[in-house]
C-alpha cells in the first residue's frame, strides 16, 4: 500500500507544479497583467508603473517570477484584495465553510438517494422502474442547474411558501433550524446531477458485483437476500464509486458556485462571481488555485480512502 | 444404506425469446448416506444445472421431486419448499462448493468472516462462538496456522487454499450433503490429489453424501462410489464405479473413456468423439447423442428418445442398442 | 433476478430478451433526441419567416403576457418583445455556438490526444498530465476567469467555450490511439513505410472516429450547457444578441410577476441539451458497444 500511496502522492505533486504554471499563466494573460489593478487608475503615467512594475519585480525573467509566486502560494501570501485590501486568503477562508457545508450536505443527500436508485436499478433490470430511473438521470444531467434552481424556487418558495427564496439566514433568526431550513433548497438542487451521476454508476457497478461467483456463493450459503445485496454485493459495488466521488469535485464546485448564485448562499461560488464583477483578480485567481487544489486533494484523499478500504491494496 | 437425497425426474426448462430450453430433462438418482456419486459430462450436458436446480439456485422451471432425508430423521421435498424454509436449508443442510476458488470468495470479508457466516445465521451463533469453530474448521481442512489465517483475505492465499477455505465454509453446519460443481478443475494436478484426498476424509469423519460434478473421468475413477453420465440434459447411462469402467454400455460413454489420454501402455491416438454437445435448444428428434455416434442406425435411434433401461439392477443405460452394441 | 444465478445461467442460455428490449429503448431514444435537435434547428432557423413577431419589437403596451392566453404563443418580457420570436433567435446564437464550439475543441482535442497517443513516451505522458491539470480547475471557474478577459463577442465566447471542453475529448482519443497504434494493421503500415502522418490520419483516424462522433454529440450538449451558463450570469453573448442564456439574465427578478420569463427559455436548453445527450448515448450504444460504460 505505501508503494501505491507514494506514486500517487508523487503523481499529486507533479499535478500541483502543472496547476500552477497554469494559474501563473492565467494572471498573465490577464488583461494588464498583474498590474491590472494600476493600469485602470487615472493620471498614472508610464514611469509610474515602470516604477509599480520594478517594485512587484515584474521585470525579473518569467522563471524568477513563478518561483517567487510558487513560494508565495506556499507560504499561505496569496496577495491582497483590490476591493478591501484583506489577504485573500483569509476572504477565501471566510467564504469556504459556507460551501463546504452545502456540498457536504448536498453529497450525503445525493448519495444515499442515488445509492438506493441505482442498486434497486440493478436488482430489477429492465423493469419499468430501472427505465424511468436511466431516462430521469439522463434528463436530470442535461437540465441547467440554474434553471432547475429557479424552477424549485418558484415552486417552493413563491408558490408553496414552504422554503425561503435564498440567503442563508433570515433577519433575527440565527437558529440551526432557520439554517437548515435555508439549506434544503440549494442542497436539493446541487445534489440533482450527483444523484444522476452516482445512480448510473451505482446501477453498473451493482451488476458488475452480482454476476460475480462470490455472490452466488453468499446465495448458497443460505444467507437473507438482504445480506446477500448489502454485506456481499454492495460493499463491493461501493468501492469504485469511492474514486467516482473524488473525480466529481469539479463538476460539485462548479454546481455549487451557480446554486450560490440563485439562492444567495454566501459561499467561495458567490465570492468568485462578485470578484469577476468588480475585476478583483487577486481573488479570482485565489479562488481558481484554491478550487484547483481543492481538486488534487480530493483526488488524493479518495485514492488514500480507496486502498484503505479495499484489502487487495491495503496488505499488498 | 439409507437414502439421503431423492432425485426424481428433475426438469429445468428456460424461457427464452427463442423458446423453451430445456437444459435438465427427467434426471433421477438416489444417494446414501456416505456415498459419492459422480455426475459426469462436457460442457452444456446440464450437470451443474442439475445441482443448482437441487439447491434451487436457478432462475429457471424445475420440475420432478428433490427429495431430502436429512440427519435428524426429518424428510422434506425441497422443490415444494417456500423460500424461506429452503433459505435455512441451503448451506447447512445443503452445501456447495463451487470451480473457481479465485472468485468465489468475497474479496473485501476475511476468511473468519465468511466461514462464521452461515454459523452465525444457521445456528444463530454468537460471533466469537462462530469465530472460534471457524478456526477449528479450518484445521479440519488442512490450512496451517489457522488462528491467523481467520484474519486473512481471499486474496492471501493460494488457489488450493482457497478452496479449502470454501469447503471450510461448505462444512460449517454439518451438512447431510455436499455438492462439489468441478471443485478441482482450476488447480494444479498436485492440489487437486490433495483436495480430493482431503473430500475423502471429510466424508469418512462426517458421513455426508457427496455429490461430485466433473467432466474428468480420472478424478471420477479416484473418487466415486456410483457414476451418472449425462448428456444434453439427460442421463444416459447410471452404474457403480467399476461395472461402468469395465463395461459402459453407451456409445458416449465409450467414447469419453478412449479420449482419456493415457501416460501408460500402448501409445494409441487420442480418438475424440466427433462433432459438438448440441444446443439444447435445437436437440434432434430421437436420442440426442444419434447425430455423433458410430453405431447410428438410423430410423431406430434418431425415432425416438430411448427409455432409461436396466441392463442389471444397478447398471442403467439409455439406447436401444445397447444390448447389440454389448454382445461379445 | 435470482441473485445466484447470474453467473451460471448467462452460461446456460443466452439471455437475449433483456439487451433487446434495452437496445430498442436506447434506439428509441436517440430517435426521439435526433427529432428534438431537427425541430429545434428547424424552430430556430425557419421559425423567424413564419413568426409574425419580430423578436426586436418592443411593445409596452404589452409587456408580461404570460403564454397562450393572447395572441403571443409564448407570451411576451418586460419589453413587450414576443417571447416565441426570441426564443428562436436565441436558439440560432445557441446552437450555433454550441456546433462551433464543438467543432473547436474536437479538433483540438483530437490533435492532442492524437499526438499523445502515437508518440507515447514522455512527449504523451507530458500532453496528458497537462490535460489532468487543466481538468482540475472546475469548468465553470475557468470559463468565467477567461470571460472576463475577454471581449464578450460570438467569435471569443465560442472559444473560450471550447478551451474548456476539449480536455475529455483528448482523453478519449489518446486512449483510442494508444490500443490502435499496436494493433496489427497499424504495425504494418509502419513496416510498409509509411509516414507518421500517414498513419495518423489514414489508418488510426478512421478506427478512432465512432468515440469521435460519440464525444462530439455530447460535447455540444455540453457547450450549449456552458453557454447558457456564462450568459446567464452575464459574462457570456451580450444583449441585444439574444441567448437562451440572457433571455434568462433579469428572470430571477420577474420570478414572482411573470415565472414564463424563466421557465420557458430554460425549457428550451433543456431540451436541446436532452436530445443531443439522448443521441449522444443512443450512438454509443450503436457504434460500439464496448464503448458503452453503463
Amino acid at each position: 500500500m505505501s508503494l501505491y500511496l507514494l506514486r500517487r502522492l508523487g503523481q499529486s505533486l507533479i499535478l500541483l507544479v502543472l496547476v500552477s504554471l497554469i494559474g501563473f499563466a492565467l494572471i498573465h494573460l490577464a488583461p494588464g497583467g498583474p498590474l491590472a489593478q494600476f493600469t485602470l487608475t487615472p493620471g498614472m503615467s508610464s514611469a509610474d508603473l515602470a516604477r509599480i512594475a520594478h517594485q512587484m519585480g515584474l521585470d525579473r525573467p518569467l522563471p524568477v517570477q513563478y518561483w517567487e509566486w510558487f513560494r508565495r502560494l506556499l507560504i499561505g501570501d496569496w496577495g491582497l484584495s483590490y476591493r478591501d485590501n484583506q489577504p485573500v486568503l483569509a476572504v477565501i477562508g471566510s467564504h469556504v465553510p459556507a460551501t463546504l457545508e452545502l456540498m457536504i450536505s448536498s453529497t450525503l443527500i445525493a448519495v444515499l438517494i442515488g445509492t438506493w436508485v441505482g442498486v434497486l436499478g440493478a436488482l430489477r433490470r429492465y423493469s419499468i422502474f430501472d427505465y424511468l430511473a436511466t431516462i430521469g438521470a439522463m434528463i436530470a444531467l442535461s437540465l441547467p442547474t440554474f434553471w432547475f434552481g429557479l424552477v424549485v424556487i418558484y415552486a417552493f418558495s413563491v408558490k408553496l411558501g414552504w422554503l425561503p427564496a435564498g440567503g442563508m439566514y433570515t433577519v433575527g433568526d440565527g437558529s440551526l433550524l432557520d439554517y437548515a431550513h435555508h439549506l434544503i433548497g440549494p442542497a436539493m438542487v446541487l445534489a440533482l446531477v450527483t444523484v444522476a451521476i452516482w445512480s448510473r454508476y451505482m446501477r453498473s457497478s451493482m451488476l458488475e458485483v452480482t454476476s460475480q461467483d462470490f455472490v452466488r456463493t453468499a446465495t448458497a450459503k443460505g444467507l437473507p437476500r438482504r445480506v446477500v445485496i448489502i454485506r456481499h454485493a454492495l460493499r463491493n459495488a461501493l468501492l469504485p464509486m469511492i474514486t467516482l466521488m473524488g473525480l466529481q469535485l469539479p463538476t460539485l464546485l462548479g454546481g455549487a458556485l451557480v446554486t450560490e448564485t440563485i439562492f444567495t448562499w454566501p459561499g467561495m461560488g458567490r465570492l468568485f462571481l462578485d470578484s469577476i464583477g468588480y475585476r478583483d483578480y487577486p481573488v479570482v485567481m485565489g479562488l481558481l488555485m484554491f478550487t484547483a487544489l481543492l481538486v488534487l486533494i480530493g483526488n488524493l484523499t479518495a485514492d488514500m480512502l480507496y486502498a484503505l478500504y479495499d484489502p487487495r491494496i491495503r496488505l499488498d | 444404506m439409507s437414502a439421503v437425497l431423492e432425485v426424481s425426474g428433475l426438469s429445468v426448462r428456460f424461457r427464452t425469446d427463442d423458446g423453451v430450453v430445456p437444459a435438465v430433462n427427467d434426471v433421477s438418482f438416489t444417494m446414501g448416506q456416505g456415498e459419492t456419486l459422480a455426475l459426469v459430462g462436457e460442457s452444456g450436458s446440464g450437470k451443474s444445472v442439475t445441482s443448482l436446480a437441487i439447491m434451487r439456485l436457478t432462475s429457471g422451471e424445475v420440475g420432478g421431486r428433490v427429495v431430502l432425508h436429512d440427519t435428524d430423521g426429518a424428510t422434506r421435498d425441497l422443490l415444494t419448499l417456500p423460500e424461506s424454509e429452503m433459505r435455512e436449508i441451503r448451506g447447512s443442510r445443503i452445501a456447495m462448493i463451487f470451480q473457481e476458488p479465485a472468485t468465489s470468495l468475497n474479496p473485501v470479508m476475511t476468511l473468519g468472516e465468511q466461514i462464521a457466516e452461515p454459523m452465525r445465521y444457521h445456528r444463530s451463533m454468537g460471533r466469537r462462538t462462530a469465530l472460534r469453530e471457524a478456526e477449528r474448521l479450518l484445521d479440519l481442512v488442512g490450512i496451517p496456522d489457522a488462528r491467523r489465517r481467520l484474519a486473512s483475505y481471499p486474496h492471501q492465499l493460494s488457489g488450493g487454499m482457497r478452496q479449502r477455505a470454501m469447503i471450510a465454509i461448505a462444512l460449517a453446519c454439518e451438512p447431510a450433503v455436499l455438492i462439489a460443481d468441478e471443485p478441482t478443475t482450476a488447480l494444479d494436478v498436485t492440489v487437486q490429489a490433495q483436495i480430493l484426498e482431503l473430500l475423502r476424509e471429510l466424508q469418512e469423519r462426517t458421513g455426508m453424501a457427496l455429490l461430485f460434478i466433473t467432466h474428468n473421468l480420472g478424478v471420477v475413477a479416484e473418487i466415486a462410489d456410483t457414476v451418472v453420465v449425462m448428456y444434453a440434459g439427460r442421463i444416459v447411462e447410471k452404474a457403480p464405479l467399476r461395472p461402468l469402467f469395465e463395461r459402459p454400455l453407451m456409445p458416449y460413454t465409450a467414447g469419453l473413456m478412449r479420449s482419456v489420454p493415457r501416460l501408460t501402455g500402448l501409445r494409441e491416438t487420442l480418438t475424440a468423439i466427433p462433432g459438438n454437445v448440441p444446443d439444447p435448444a435445437l436437440l434432434p428428434d430421437g436420442c440426442s447423442f444419434a447425430p455423433r455416434c458410430d453405431h447410428l442406425e438410423a430410423g431406430r435411434c434418431d425415432a425416438r428418445v430411448p427409455e432409461l433401461d436396466a441392463a442389471s439392477d444397478e447398471h442403467l443405460v439409455r439406447c436401444v442398442r445397447w444390448r447389440e452394441l454389448a454382445a461379445p | 433476478m435470482t441473485l445466484a444465478s447470474a453467473s451460471t445461467d448467462a452460461a446456460v442460455v443466452p439471455r437475449r430478451g433483456g439487451r433487446g428490449l434495452r437496445r430498442f429503448a436506447r434506439h428509441r431514444l436517440a430517435l426521439i433526441g435526433a427529432c428534438t435537435i431537427v425541430f429545434l434547428i428547424l424552430a430556430a432557423g425557419i421559425g423567424p419567416y413564419i413568426n409574425p413577431y419580430d423578436d426586436l419589437h418592443i411593445d409596452i403596451l404589452h409587456r408580461f403576457q404570460p403564454p397562450f392566453v393572447g395572441p403571443h404563443l409564448l407570451g411576451t418580457d418586460q419589453l413587450g418583445r414576443d417571447m416565441l420570436a426570441r426564443l428562436e433567435m436565441a436558439g440560432r446564437i445557441s446552437l450555433t455556438v454550441g456546433f462551433a464550439a464543438m467543432l473547436l475543441s474536437i479538433a483540438f482535442g483530437t490533435i492532442v490526444g492524437m499526438v499523445a497517443g502515437f508518440y507515447g513516451g514522455l512527449i504523451g505522458s507530458v500532453l496528458m498530465r497537462l490535460v489532468d491539470a487543466v481538468l482540475c480547475f472546475p469548468s465553470i471557474f475557468l470559463l468565467l476567469t477567461l470571460a472576463a478577459f475577454v471581449e464578450p463577442t460570438l467569435f471569443t465566447i465560442t472559444v473560450i467555450i471550447a478551451a474548456t471542453a476539449w480536455m475529455e475529448v483528448s482523453r478519449l482519443v489518446e486512449a483510442q490511439i494508444r490500443a490502435l497504434r499496436d494493433r496489427d494493421f497499424a504495425v504494418a503500415a509502419v513496416a510498409l513505410g509509411a509516414s507518421d502522418r500517414m498513419i495518423m490520419f489514414r489508418e488510426l483516424i478512421p478506427n478512432a472516429i465512432a468515440a469521435v462522433i460519440v464525444a462530439a454529440t455530447l460535447n455540444v450538449a455540453r457547450a450549449i450547457l456552458l453557454e447558457s451558463y456564462i450568459s446567464f450570469l452575464g459574462y457570456g453573448i451580450q444583449p441585444p444578441v439574444p441567448s437562451w442564456g440572457n433571455m434568462l439574465n433579469n428572470a430571477q427578478e420577474y420570478l414572482v410577476s411573470a415565472p414564463w420569463l424563466a421557465i420557458i427559455p430554460g425549457a428550451a436548453i433543456t431540451l436541446a441539451v436532452t436530445g443531443f445527450n439522448f443521441l449522444g448515448d443512443g450512438l454509443r450504444d450503436a457504434l460500439d458497444p464496448r464503448l458503452d460504460v453503463r
